[in-house]
């Protein structure tokens, strides 16, 4: 099958490494990033065009838009990884209800248009007989969506419990492990390339609520927002309430919780003890998924990352080239 | 079980000693001092775990002691729920806060850790909460959250039930 790939940020470059230096069996004719389009029917050299893009800063041509390339590339599947806008999804939900009006599969790691407009872009592909796939969303490397539409096929999903927030997850770690202060730890996970230099949308929870969201709506279908979740973010912890919650054998995490009886949807800081295993180390995510058959099944991975998340990306591509390809 | 008797010290060992006299083992003792309350008289409520076929020896004893029982529930659990608070809890008057749950009769504040690091910083603290149902542990709860809320507190709570 054929992909055109716009976006060449972390994961964008992530996927197309993986493409060409793996014999996955699928082909690039369109890229775009923020400045530059490329369009070749015939399949685009990876390699060169990586290379360009480091150089140049550009992809293609400065005369071809991102949307050009989404209207008019000869491609079976788009890859929408573009920055994420939390407030209207823009311009990536446009891309994709374009490419999905084309009847083209979309795959994205973008959670704005997700949370935002699940419900509508989904019923669109419907309609237009294509699928609609966001594995990279939440968690990262994780495959939390496989896990609970496949997987588990046949299961009523009762909960979903979550570590979502890597930079959260990561600077909880550290004032438990070290005793830093809140202050400290934002810090160190700034030098570590965890944390934006503004980290609203991290340690406010704002991130991890939008995760939730996502979970919520393509497990349930329930079409809530990001208003309907409680939210309360790390901002204020002390290094002397982890302590004081350490020494009961418990620590503080960031949980995200979605409950299907009660419709209750919450990100806060929880008491957890430490041989749960939501209770992970660093910037890794977990979920934990509780069903009536299965009952409770927790995955554990990176939730960032260019390679990691491109693992998603990948995974959800070649389950449209299976699903959807032509068989040779 | 839910006795009630006079208000005095002397009065609560009195009814707590031939629990272990038939071998019982007390979990909880939760006053609850009545708004209004009748002839200092006090009502006590004891979550106990007895033997097989020795209450109704319990009861003769008590009544013995003069303590009269008002109600004898079997089966009744003991919730513990475990939470912290951060914020400026001095200046919130901590003791109105913890006297918010043990003033409702039906849950009470039974352990409280405290951390200041000085004075003008925030402090945190561990507060157990005890009730007799699962019912009135989430009322409880719903208090903190509204006292919080109130006193500008940050609560956190735990994510499961624990023992
Ligand atoms: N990084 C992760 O580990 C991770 C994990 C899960 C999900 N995600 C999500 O995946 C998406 C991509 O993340 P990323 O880390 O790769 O972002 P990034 O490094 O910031 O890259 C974004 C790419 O999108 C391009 N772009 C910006 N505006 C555009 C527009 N209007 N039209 C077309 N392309 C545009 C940028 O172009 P230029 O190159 O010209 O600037 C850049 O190539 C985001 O939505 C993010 O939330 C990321």
């Amino acid at each position: 099958m054929k992909i055109a790939v716009i976006g060449l940020g972390s994961v964008g470059r992530g996927v197309l490494e993986t493409l060409a230096g793996k014999n996955i069996g699928l082909s690039v004719t369109g890229i775009a990033d923020s400045k530059s389009g490329y369009i070749d029917p015939s399949g685009i050299d990876i390699k060169k065009v990586l290379m360009q893009k480091k150089k140049t800063g550009r992809c293609g041509d400065a005369g071809v838009t991102a949307m050009d390339v989404v209207r008019e590339a000869d491609y079976d599947i788009l890859v929408e990884v573009s920055p994420t806008n939390a407030t209207d999804g823009e311009p990536a939900l446009s891309y994709m209800k374009t490419a999905i009006k084309r009847k083209k599969h979309v795959v994205t790691s973008n959670k704005g248009p997700i949370a935002l407009a699940y419900k509508e872009l989904k019923a669109l592909a419907k309609k237009k007989g294509v699928a609609l796939r966001h594995e990279a969303t939440v968690a990262g490397a994780v495959p939390v969506f496989h896990t609970v539409e496949q997987g588990l096929a046949g299961n009523d999903i009762r909960a979903v419990f979550g570590v979502l927030n890597g930079t959260c997850n990561y600077i909880l770690t550290r004032m438990a492990e070290e005793g830093l202060t809140y202050e400290q730890a934002l810090l160190e996970a700034r030098e570590m390339g965890y944390a934006e230099a503004d980290p609203t949308y991290d340690v406010k929870g704002i991130d991890a609520a939008i995760k939730l969201v996502i979970l919520a709506n393509t497990i349930w279908g329930n079409g809530v927002t990001l208003d309907d979740v409680d939210r309360t973010g790390i901002d204020r912890l002390t290094p002397e309430a982890i302590r004081l919650a350490e020494e009961g054998d418990c620590t503080i995490r960031l949980i995200a919780e979605a409950d299907k009886s009660s419709g209750l949807l919450r990100v806060s800081p929880r008491i957890i003890r430490k041989n749960h295993p939501l209770v992970v180390e660093g910037s890794l995510n977990a979920i934990s998924i509780e069903t009536d058959l299965a009952k409770e099944i927790t995955l554990i991975g990176k939730g960032a990352g260019s390679i990691e998340t491109a693992s998603a990306i990948i995974g959800d591509l070649l389950f449209i080239a299976e699903r959807y390809g032509r068989r040779p | 079980m839910k006795l009630e008797m006079k208000d005095s010290p002397g009065q609560l060992v009195a009814a707590l000693r031939p629990i272990s006299d038939v071998g019982g083992n007390i979990i909880a003792v939760i006053h609850q001092r009545e708004p209004g309350s009748h002839d200092g008289l006090l009502n006590v409520q004891i979550v106990l775990d007895l033997p097989e076929r020795r209450l109704d020896e319990l009861v003769g004893l008590l009544q013995k002691e003069g303590v009269h029982i008002q109600r004898i529930g079997r089966e009744r659990l003991l919730y513990r729920r475990t939470v912290i608070m951060i914020g400026h809890l001095m200046h919130t008057d901590l003791s109105d806060t913890i006297d918010r749950i043990d003033s409702t009769g039906f849950a009470e504040v039974s352990e409280l850790a405290m951390s200041m690091p000085a004075i003008s910083e925030r402090s945190s603290s561990r507060l157990t909460i005890k009730s007799v149902t699962k019912e009135d542990m989430e009322r409880a709860i719903e208090i903190l959250r509204s006292v919080s809320q109130e006193k500008d507190l940050l609560l956190i709570e735990p994510l499961e039930e624990m023992a």
